[in-house]
């Protein structure tokens, strides 16, 4: 138990807390940006291998195309489906083999990373089912090349909702970088365990939540303006139902 | 400029295989706008859209411009692609752009560079009039502002055709009107060749130089508009002029006039009456504006003796009108 009447209480929690902040930041930095570029490309290859996509037969191969689909579907299908906790622990070794170490707080970026791309490439893949696919039709018509329908069309078109799936993923990652921190992984996590659960100090857990619910309220803020602001004017469905008349 | 052989598709359907077209034939000259009609599943938009190759025939080959684009590899048929312009019935436009982002869109894929495609998007929204609607995003546009839009698009890269399924389809009259009178615009002052698809006799009429009926995946009839006006046993022409029924069989015979420009002010039925003698009772009458030029057909009962009947005929065929003896005296 620490004394909270104790002068240096109030600067001490401060700085700590200030330290471990940087430290979540930091984590959920660097996993939510190798999360939005590997979400991006596992989600989108889901899409374009599937059965009437535009790399259904990569290489002239029907074959290779349906096993990638079938194996990266699997892939996300198992990341969905084990519990963060015991993934971060299976993957204590892999970690261990890429940076040398399975604990700190960058360490703590692999299995966050593991756990959000599974999760983010589900939701890509469904933003991006979402286009229509008229659209792409429009560019091929107009001779676009299979990258070019990807970059120019598919992924513009969806971003509205790819950015409020990654709000969603990224409260996620906040979350689970909470757990890690438990384990050894630093941050606001490592804090609440060390100060709260260990020494029973209310006033750390309290001000623990209070930044946890700051980072989230700011991550949903920004993610939700972002989208809306894309889509001014309704949801596409909305509009297109709205404007073309029955026949 | 588009020349289709012997082209098939079936399609693999849950009920069993569809023969979407059966072994189609079609030619369609420099700078002419084409009309194919027909009813819903026949086929129209398979076949417009094995002429930029969405839809790969089974067999048969697609010619245009010189070029057999069965036989292109992938990147000959992009290029290829970017000389074929297509517009859609539910316009396609991205909604992550503004307009002019949308006809910069071709540009990109053509590979111009920025400051071409700057010029040439200002230029080819000017043609299509929206140069005020330039930075609009798309869900401010109206229908008909929107399929501009897709026309501005379909045509930045300076292709020699433009395809269209259905472009009017989705619009109101009065805007349907405007976007045809802009297509025959750009027929005229670029030379445009345009293939169109519709299942409304209105948008051949009013825009068509030649068309052709599809019914069950082939072609039935085609010709020039001019001709298939004249030719009183084809189906179009039939659905240009609906003169109804033909009454019971009561002795009398029965003729129809075709008619092109000012012969209609000609006073053709009270001098049938009175130079040959005949009673003359009109049965119906249906009149078209046709390429502008007032175009009609009249069903007249004729009574009178066969010898009467063919002196009068041949009076008319002699003033260069088109009769046709739908049933003769009994
Ligand atoms: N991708 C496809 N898979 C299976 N069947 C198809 C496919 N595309 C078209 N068909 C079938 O082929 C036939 C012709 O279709 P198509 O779309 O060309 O008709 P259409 O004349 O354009 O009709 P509409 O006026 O309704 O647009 C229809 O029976 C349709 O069900
Ligand atoms: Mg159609």
């Amino acid at each position: 138990m620490i004394d909270s009447s104790d002068p240096d209480f109030w600067p001490d929690l401060f700085a700590t807390v200030w330290k471990a902040t940087g430290e979540t930041l930091y984590q959920v930095g660097w996993t939510l940006l190798l999360t939005a570029i590997l979400g991006v490309i596992v989600g989108t290859l889901l899409v374009v291998t599937d059965k009437g996509g535009m790399l259904e037969r990569p290489l002239g191969s029907r074959a290779l195309g349906r096993t990638i689909n079938v194996v990266l579907q699997l892939i996300v299908n198992l990341g969905r489906s084990i519990p963060f906790i015991i993934l971060m622990i299976a993957l204590i070794p892999f970690t261990r083999l890429i940076l040398g170490t399975a604990f700190g707080v960058t360490a703590a970026i692999v299995p966050l990373t593991v756990a959000a791309v599974p999760f983010f490439a589900r939701i890509v893949e469904m933003s991006l089912r979402e286009v229509a696919p008229g659209l792409l039709e429009a560019g091929s018509s107009l001779g676009a090349t299979r990258w070019q329908l990807v970059s120019k069309v598919l992924l513009p078109e969806a971003l509205p909702g790819l950015i409020l799936g990654f709000t969603t993923t990224a409260v996620s990652v906040v979350n689970f970088s909470a757990i890690v921190g438990t384990i050894g992984g630093g941050g606001l996590g490592d804090v609440a365990m060390r100060y709260g659960y260990q020494r029973y100090s209310t006033e750390y857990i309290v001000v623990v939540i209070i930044v946890l619910v700051a980072i989230v309220a700011c991550i949903q803020a920004l993610g939700g303006w972002m989208s809306n602001r894309m889509r001014r004017g309704g949801t596409p469905s909305a509009r297109s139902a709205a404007e073309v008349p029955p026949a | 400029m588009i020349t289709l052989e012997q082209v098939s598709k079936t399609f693999a359907a849950r009920s069993g295989p569809v023969r979407a077209l059966d072994q189609v034939s079609l030619e369609v000259q420099q700078g002419e706008i084409y009309g194919v009609i027909g009813r819903s599943g026949a086929g129209k938009s398979t076949l417009i859209r094995t002429v930029n190759m969405l839809e790969r025939p089974d067999s048969g080959t697609v010619t245009v411009d010189g070029v057999d684009l069965t036989g292109l590899g992938a990147a000959e048929l992009r290029r290829a692609r970017q000389g074929i312009g297509m517009i859609f019935q539910q316009f396609n436009l991205l909604e992550s752009r503004t307009v002019r982002g949308n006809v910069e869109l071709a540009l990109e894929i053509a590979g111009v560079d920025r400051a071409a495609r700057r010029a040439r998007s200002g230029e080819i929204l000017e043609l299509v009039g929206l140069t005020d609607r330039a930075h609009a995003r798309v869900f401010e546009l109206s229908g008909g502002q929107k399929q501009r839009v897709g026309i501005a698009r379909a045509l930045a890269a300076d292709p020699k055709v433009l395809l269209s399924d259905e472009a009017t389809s989705a619009l109101d009259p009065e805007t349907t009107a405007s976007i045809l009178g802009l297509l025959r615009e750009l027929n005229r002052e670029l030379g445009l060749t345009i293939l169109l698809i519709t299942h409304e006799m209105d948008v051949v009429k009013t825009l068509c130089d030649s068309a052709a009926l599809m019914r069950d995946g082939r072609i039935v009839e085609h010709g020039r508009l001019d001709d298939i006006v004249l030719r009183t046993d084809s189906v179009m022409s039939r659905d240009l002029f609906p003169l109804g029924e033909l009454p019971e069989p009561r002795g009398t015979a029965i003729i129809e006039i075709t008619f092109v420009g000012l012969a209609s002010e000609e006073p053709v039925i009270s001098r049938l009456a009175r130079t040959h003698e005949l009673d003359v009772s009109l049965l119906g009458a249906a009149i078209e504006t046709i390429h502008g030029r007032q175009t009609g057909r009249t069903r007249l009962e004729l009574s009178g003796s066969a010898a009467q009947i063919d002196a009068a005929v041949a009076d008319l065929q002699g003033q260069g009108l088109t009769v046709n003896r739908v049933r003769e005296a009994a």
